[in-house]
C-alpha cells in the first residue's frame, strides 16, 4: 500500500516540506493548524460541497467520447468534464475551498499567482463572491498571451500586477507572490493555485481537487461497471494530475498517466518536462524535479501552453514518479495543438491548450489498448487559448 | 575558535556594535568584488556577507533581485564565488559569509560544498530558504567540516521556533528587523526590539539585526541594543550607483557605531 499522505513536516517520501524563509513559517504553521480543524468540521465540508454544487456546478458529467473512440479504433475515451465548471476549469476547486479557510482565519486580503489565468480568473471570481479584496500577480509574457482571462479577472474586481522579472511567466508570479505575502503577513492570504510551494499547500490543494477523482471513479463504475485501465492528465504543478489521480492510486490495476509539456523541443529552455530533463532540488517552498543548470539556477522553460510553462512540479507526483506509481510522459507544442483540433471536430469541444497535451497523448495511446477504458481529465475549456489557436491555425482565417 | 565567535568576542570587549556589510558576489563582475570587499573593511565593516546570486530569490527585494541578475549575467556561480574568497583571503582576515538560497548548494552537494568553503577561507553559511526543520543534514555537514551555520530568527517566530534557530544556529544568529523583503525603509519596525528581548531569552549567541537597514539614523538608533547590524541592500545600491564611493559609504554608516568606544 502507498502511502497517500505527507508525513507531519509536509514530505512525499525525500520531495514536499518547507522550504521558506523564517518570517513565513509561523504563518504557514497557523494555515495548516486551520485546514486541519476545517477538515473535521462536518460544517467547512457542508458549506464547500453546498457551494461546489450550486455555484461551480459539480458533479461534471464524464463523457463516452464515442466519435473519437470509434475514430481511432482502440481503447473507449471517457473525458472528465472539468471545463464546464464554472469560470472554465477545475481551479475553482481549490479556489472555494481556501477563500473558506481564509475567511475562517479572518483574513480580507487574497493574493494568488496565475500562469494561464484560470487560478486567476478563479480566485478573482471567488473574491467577487465573498467579498475579499483581490491581487493577481501574471508573467508579463502570460499576460500577453493570456489577455481574455487579464480582462475577466479586472471585469471581476481584481488587481492584476504585471510581473517583469525572469521569464515573466508562472515561475516568477510565484515569487512575487510570495514577496507580496511576506510583506503583508498580517491580514493577506496566499491562495496558491497548484499542489505546489510549501506544506500545506501540496497536500491541501489536493485535497480539494480530490473531488475530480472520487466522482469520476463514481461515474466510470456506474457506466461501466468497472475501473478505468488508464487515467491520463497533463501535468504543469499538477493540481488537476493529483486530483484525478488520488482516488486512484489504492487500486493496482489503474494506470496513470502525467502528460508534461514537451514545448518546441527537447533542449534545456525549450521545454518544461521535468522529469526528463530535471534532477531534484529546491523552488519556492518544496523540494521536488526542477529544471536547472549545472549551478543550481533554475532553468527558463517554454510551453504553447502557459499553465505547464514552469520549472518545478508538484512533490506528490516526484514520489509516483520515483516509485513507479504513475508515468509521465510528454507532448510537444505541436501535437497538442493537433490534439485540440481533433477534440473540436470529433467530439465539438474547444479544449484549453493545456488539456489539449493530455487529449494528445489519449489519442496516441488509443489505438493500442483495443478493449481498455481510459478517463482523460479535460481540466478546462479553450476560450482563452483562441487567440493562440488563431495564431497557429492562419488557414483556418483564410476560409 | 571561528572568526566570527572571535570577532564578536573582540566586539564584546571594546563594547562596540559590529557592522556587518553584505553585497552581492559578482556584481557588477567577478573581478570587483575583492576589490569592493577591501573597501567595505576599510569603511568598517567587521564581516562580511557574501551573496551568491540565485535565479528565484523568493527573499529579496528589487535591488537584491537585480544584482543577481547583474551577477549571474557576468559568469557568477557558487565556485567562483568561492575563488573570490580565497582571493579575498590572501590580504585580509575579515570573517566572510556565505549567503544564498538551497538550490545552488544542493546542486554544489553539502559535502562539497563545505570542504571547497573552509579551503577558501569561509567562515560560515547562511542559507534563507532552509528552515531549521529541513536544517539537520546541512548543519551537520557543515559544522563538522568548522563553518558556522547562522539561521534567521523574524518577527513572526514563534517561542518554540525562536528556540530552534538557537539551537541550530553558531557564530551568531541573524534578526530579521520586520516581516518584509530585504530593501531600505525609512524608519526601524517596532517589531525589531521585543524580537532582540525575545531571542535573547533563547541563547547566549550574538544577535544581528538586518533587513532595512540603510541610514547611518537606523544605525545610531540600533547602536548598543545589538551586537551587529546589517546592511544590505544600501550597500548593493551604492555599488551599483557608484562603486568608488562604496568605502565612503561605509564609512558614513559606521560612523555612528563609534561613539560607544569610551
Amino acid at each position: 500500500m502507498i502511502a497517500t499522505q505527507p508525513d507531519a513536516g509536509g514530505h512525499f517520501g525525500p520531495y514536499g516540506g518547507r522550504y521558506v524563509p523564517e518570517v513565513l513559517m509561523s504563518p504557514l504553521e497557523e494555515l495548516q493548524r486551520t485546514y486541519e480543524e476545517a477538515k473535521l468540521d462536518p460544517e467547512f465540508h457542508k458549506e464547500l460541497d453546498h457551494l461546489l454544487h450550486t455555484y461551480a456546478g459539480r458533479p461534471t458529467p464524464l463523457y463516452y467520447a464515442k466519435r473519437l473512440s470509434q475514430r481511432l479504433g482502440g481503447a473507449k475515451i471517457y473525458i472528465k468534464r472539468e471545463d464546464l465548471l464554472h469560470t472554465g476549469a477545475h481551479k475553482i476547486n481549490n479556489c472555494l475551498g481556501q477563500a473558506l479557510l481564509a475567511i475562517r482565519m479572518g483574513k480580507k486580503r487574497i493574493i494568488a499567482e496565475t500562469g494561464a489565468g484560470q487560478h486567476g480568473v478563479a480566485t478573482a471570481t471567488v473574491c467577487a463572491l465573498f467579498g475579499l479584496d483581490c491581487t493577481v500577480y501574471m508573467g508579463e509574457e502570460d499576460m500577453r498571451r493570456q489577455s481574455p482571462n487579464v480582462f475577466r479577472m479586472r471585469l471581476l474586481g481584481a488587481k492584476v500586477v504585471p510581473v517583469t522579472s525572469g521569464s515573466r511567466t508562472l515561475k516568477d508570479a510565484i515569487s512575487e507572490a510570495m514577496r507580496d505575502w511576506v510583506t503583508n503577513i498580517e491580514g493577506t492570504y496566499y491562495l496558491l493555485g497548484s499542489a505546489l510551494g510549501a506544506h500545506p499547500y501540496p497536500a491541501m490543494v489536493r485535497d480539494f481537487h480530490r473531488v475530480i477523482g472520487l466522482e469520476a471513479r463514481a461515474q466510470i463504475l456506474e457506466a461501466e461497471g468497472r475501473l478505468p485501465d488508464t487515467v491520463i492528465a497533463c501535468v504543469g504543478g499538477g493540481s488537476n494530475a493529483i486530483g484525478i489521480f488520488h482516488p486512484f492510486i489504492a487500486d493496482e490495476g489503474v494506470g496513470l498517466v502525467g502528460v508534461e509539456a514537451g514545448g518546441r523541443s527537447m533542449e534545456l529552455g525549450q521545454h518544461a518536462v521535468r522529469f526528463a530533463g530535471g534532477l531534484p532540488g529546491v523552488l519556492q517552498g518544496t523540494r521536488s524535479y526542477l529544471l536547472q543548470d549545472e549551478d543550481g539556477q533554475i532553468a527558463l522553460t517554454h510551453s504553447v501552453s502557459a499553465g505547464l510553462d514552469y520549472a518545478s512540479v508538484g512533490p506528490e507526483h516526484a514520489l509516483l514518479h520515483d516509485i513507479g506509481r504513475a508515468e509521465y510522459t510528454s507532448c510537444d507544442d505541436t501535437h497538442a495543438i493537433e490534439a485540440a483540433v481533433t477534440l473540436s471536430r470529433e467530439e465539438g469541444i474547444i479544449p484549453a491548450l493545456e488539456s489539449a497535451h493530455a487529449i494528445a497523448e489519449t489519442i496516441r495511446r488509443a489505438p493500442e489498448h483495443p478493449g481498455k477504458i481510459f478517463i482523460v481529465n479535460l481540466s478546462g475549456r479553450g476560450d482563452k487559448d483562441i487567440n493562440i489557436y488563431r495564431e497557429n491555425l492562419p488557414e483556418l482565417d483564410r476560409l | 575558535m571561528s572568526r566570527i565567535t572571535q570577532l564578536f568576542e573582540r566586539l564584546k570587549a571594546e563594547g562596540r556594535t559590529g557592522m556587518i556589510a553584505y553585497l552581492t558576489a559578482g556584481d557588477p563582475s567577478p573581478d570587483a568584488t575583492p576589490g569592493l570587499v577591501a573597501a567595505l573593511e576599510r569603511g568598517g565593516a567587521d564581516l562580511i556577507e557574501l551573496g551568491v546570486p540565485f535565479s528565484d530569490p523568493i527573499a529579496d527585494g528589487p535591488v537584491i533581485q537585480l544584482a543577481g541578475d547583474r551577477a549571474i549575467k557576468a559568469g557568477t556561480t557558487l565556485k567562483r564565488v568561492l575563488q573570490m574568497a580565497a582571493e579575498i583571503r590572501k590580504t585580509s582576515q575579515i570573517p566572510l559569509l556565505l549567503f544564498t538560497y538551497l538550490n545552488p548548494a544542493l546542486r554544489y552537494g553539502f559535502e562539497r560544498l563545505a570542504a571547497d568553503a573552509m579551503a577558501a577561507g569561509i567562515d560560515g553559511c547562511l542559507l534563507t530558504d532552509v528552515s531549521v526543520e529541513e536544517a539537520g543534514d546541512y548543519v551537520s555537514v557543515m559544522r563538522a567540516a568548522g563553518l558556522d551555520t547562522v539561521f534567521l530568527a523574524a518577527p513572526t517566530s514563534t517561542e518554540a521556533r525562536l528556540a530552534l534557530v538557537a539551537k541550530y544556529s553558531s557564530g551568531f544568529v541573524y534578526l530579521v528587523s520586520r516581516t518584509g523583503i530585504t530593501g531600505e525603509q525609512t524608519s526601524l519596525s517596532s517589531s525589531a526590539m521585543p524580537l532582540v528581548e525575545r531571542m535573547r531569552k533563547h541563547t547566549s549567541l550574538p544577535l544581528a539585526m538586518g533587513f532595512g537597514i540603510s541610514t547611518p539614523a537606523h544605525v545610531a538608533e540600533l547602536n548598543g541594543k545589538v551586537d551587529a547590524v546589517v546592511v544590505g541592500s544600501a550597500v548593493v545600491r551604492q555599488i551599483e550607483r557608484d562603486p568608488a564611493g562604496t568605502e565612503a559609504f561605509m564609512r558614513s554608516l559606521t560612523e555612528p557605531l563609534k561613539g560607544d568606544i569610551s
